[in-house]
């Protein structure tokens, strides 16, 4: 009787971890089966290189939403890399217990924050701040990668931490009874041990960063053109999606599918780059 | 000459008195082991020989250590120098995740020395010291972490040597190798010991017979008989530690 229900369970759990790769596989596939068909049609080289993007003439050139994707997430790592690192360095090394049990809830608390909310004091308060200092409308790439970037810090300094903390304590104390400084410690021992460690969680920021969607239509202004500054007004591949798909129909719903296939790529390339990481580490 | 002396040495973990009124004096280019059950305060002596101690939240020093004569305790002491000349080899060897050139002249590195040149003859010297140098010297660039068990203490050892250290504290340095590399460890520290001033702690009673000059014998936190090696074990003047050679407890 045990044994029979022991069965049922395993069986169950078994499904249940299933599901969820089912989920994925049929996500993907409502996506490509929308996308790809325009492709073929449109031609992948046309699609990804285009520069106008004119629903209304079937103009559909994504490259000025790439150009946008990619400089908001290079920016977001510009601002999140160095404060995230250097948070948990901070944290791990020279932090004692009680400022630690402070800052460290608030931290995971910044992960708990609504994209909204990011977007409405990016609005608010960050794009009068570029307007008046740099000009422009203040909707631009500087305002989306500060926010962006303290988006990803909770990503970065998390996984920064596990692996700094999870490199064998005998590192640390061989280099201190070398003499060494804690300084020169974290510098010449702990971080290159925890290095892929350390990458793994700046490349899952990023995509957090690519992927974010709702903070970054309210505050990049979104206007269809390849940016020539900082200060400039851009629209990434999400924001695309998102702004159009509410009214879009006919072939321009599929150029909006095609497009969610090209980010789908771009996701799936950084997270198989950080499992490949991770595992290497592991090896 | 005795290198290191230490008057009335107490240690406490929070309210756990770890050692009891130690007094004792290291000779120079001497080999002295440390013998005793295990958690009778061995490593946390030898701790407080570089002051790493200072690192564990809740520990506390009381008492007096002097190396060379000179207090190692007052406050605002150099602790980086002291490090420098107290190195320190741990239980398992603890090669840093670089290449084995860069573990050699970890020391030095962090203590200013940038020029290339003096560095690799640094590093020569050091692995010739330890016998690495003819084993290893077409691969310095490789990562430390491939090394044998063997070679990577040696490797640690030498770590010290490249910074002139002039104490070396080894807490059961071979307890993690196999017979035949413990036994090169062995003659390795007997043909340092000219040199370097070597303070051992280990389990292995035989190894202190073999290969040290005197003898220091803890029981929970007390250094119960100190003396010549030789002496200790052949004819030790207290009954506990007559129990403990004859493996009567432990
Ligand atoms: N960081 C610490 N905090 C609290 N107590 C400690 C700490 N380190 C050691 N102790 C305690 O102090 C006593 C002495 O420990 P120590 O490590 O010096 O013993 P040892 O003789 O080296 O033992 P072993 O032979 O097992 O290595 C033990 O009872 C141990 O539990
Ligand atoms: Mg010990």
């Amino acid at each position: 009787m045990n044994k029979f229900i022991e069965t049922i369970i395993e069986k169950s759990i078994i499904l249940i971890a299933f599901s969820t790769v089912a989920v994925l596989f049929l996500i993907a596939f409502f996506i490509f089966k929308e996308g790809i068909p325009f492709l073929a049609q449109y031609g992948l080289p046309g699609f990804l290189t285009g520069s106008t993007w004119l629903p209304g003439e079937d103009k559909f050139g994504i490259l000025p939403m790439i150009i946008g994707s990619i400089y908001v997430t290079l920016g977001a790592l510009i601002v999140g890399v160095p404060l995230g690192v250097g948070s948990a360095i901070f944290l791990v090394e020279f932090a004692n217990k009680r400022i630690r049990n402070i800052i460290k809830p608030a931290i995971e608390l910044l992960a708990g924050i609504p994209s909204v909310v990011y977007g409405f004091i990016g609005i608010m308060v960050l794009a009068p701040w570029v307007r008046i200092n740099f000009g422009g409308s203040g909707l631009s790439i500087l305002t989306a990668s500060i926010v962006l970037g303290i988006m990803i810090l909770p990503t970065i300094i998390s996984i920064t931490m596990d692996s700094l903390t999870a490199l064998p304590s005998v590192y640390k104390e061989g280099s201190i009874a070398l003499g060494a400084t804690t300084w020169q410690t974290v510098i010449m021992v702990l971080l290159p041990g925890a290095k892929s460690g350390i990458l793994a969680g700046i490349i899952l920021g990023m995509g957090r960063a690519i992927g974010e969607t709702m903070a970054v239509i309210m505050i990049t202004g979104n206007a269809i053109r390849i940016p020539t500054s900082l200060y400039d007004s851009v629209r990434t591949m999400t924001s695309n999606i998102a702004l159009e798909m509410g009214y879009a129909l006919g072939i321009h719903r599929s150029a909006l599918f095609a497009n969610a296939v090209v980010l789908f790529g771009f996701i799936m390339i950084l997270n198989t780059i950080a499992i490949l990481i991770i595992n290497k580490r592991s090896k | 000459m005795m290198k290191i002396t230490s008057r009335n040495l107490n240690v406490f973990y929070e309210d756990f008195h770890a050692l009891i009124n130690v007094n004792l004096d290291i000779r120079e280019h001497a080999i002295t082991a440390f013998i005793g059950s295990s958690g009778c305060g061995k490593t946390t002596l030898l701790r407080c020989f570089n002051r790493m101690n200072d690192l564990i939240d809740g520990a506390k020093v009381h008492g007096e250590v002097r190396l060379d004569g000179k207090n190692i305790y007052p406050d605002g002491g150099d602790l980086l120098a002291l490090r420098r000349k107290v190195g320190m080899v741990f239980q398992r060897p603890n090669p840093f995740p670089l290449s084995i050139f860069d573990n050699c002249i970890y020391g030095p590195r962090v203590h200013g020395t940038k020029e290339r040149k003096k560095l690799e003859v640094i590093s020569e010297h050091a692995l010739s010291a330890v016998l690495l140098w003819e084993e290893l010297k077409d691969r310095l660039d490789r990562p430390a972490l491939e090394l044998t068990g063997e070679q990577q203490q040696r490797l640690c050892i030498a770590r010290l040597l490249a910074v002139n250290a002039e104490v070396l504290l080894m807490d059961e340095p071979c307890s993690t190798l196999d017979p035949i590399a413990t036994q090169k460890i062995e003659e390795l520290l007997v043909k340092l010991k000219k040199d370097y001033t070597i303070v051992i702690v280990t389990h292995n009673m035989q190894q202190a017979a073999r290969i040290s000059d005197s003898t220091g014998f803890f029981l929970m936190g007390e250094m119960v008989e100190f003396g010549t090696t030789k002496k200790l074990f052949r004819s030790p003047k207290h009954k506990r530690t007559q129990d403990y050679l004859e493996g009567r407890f432990g």
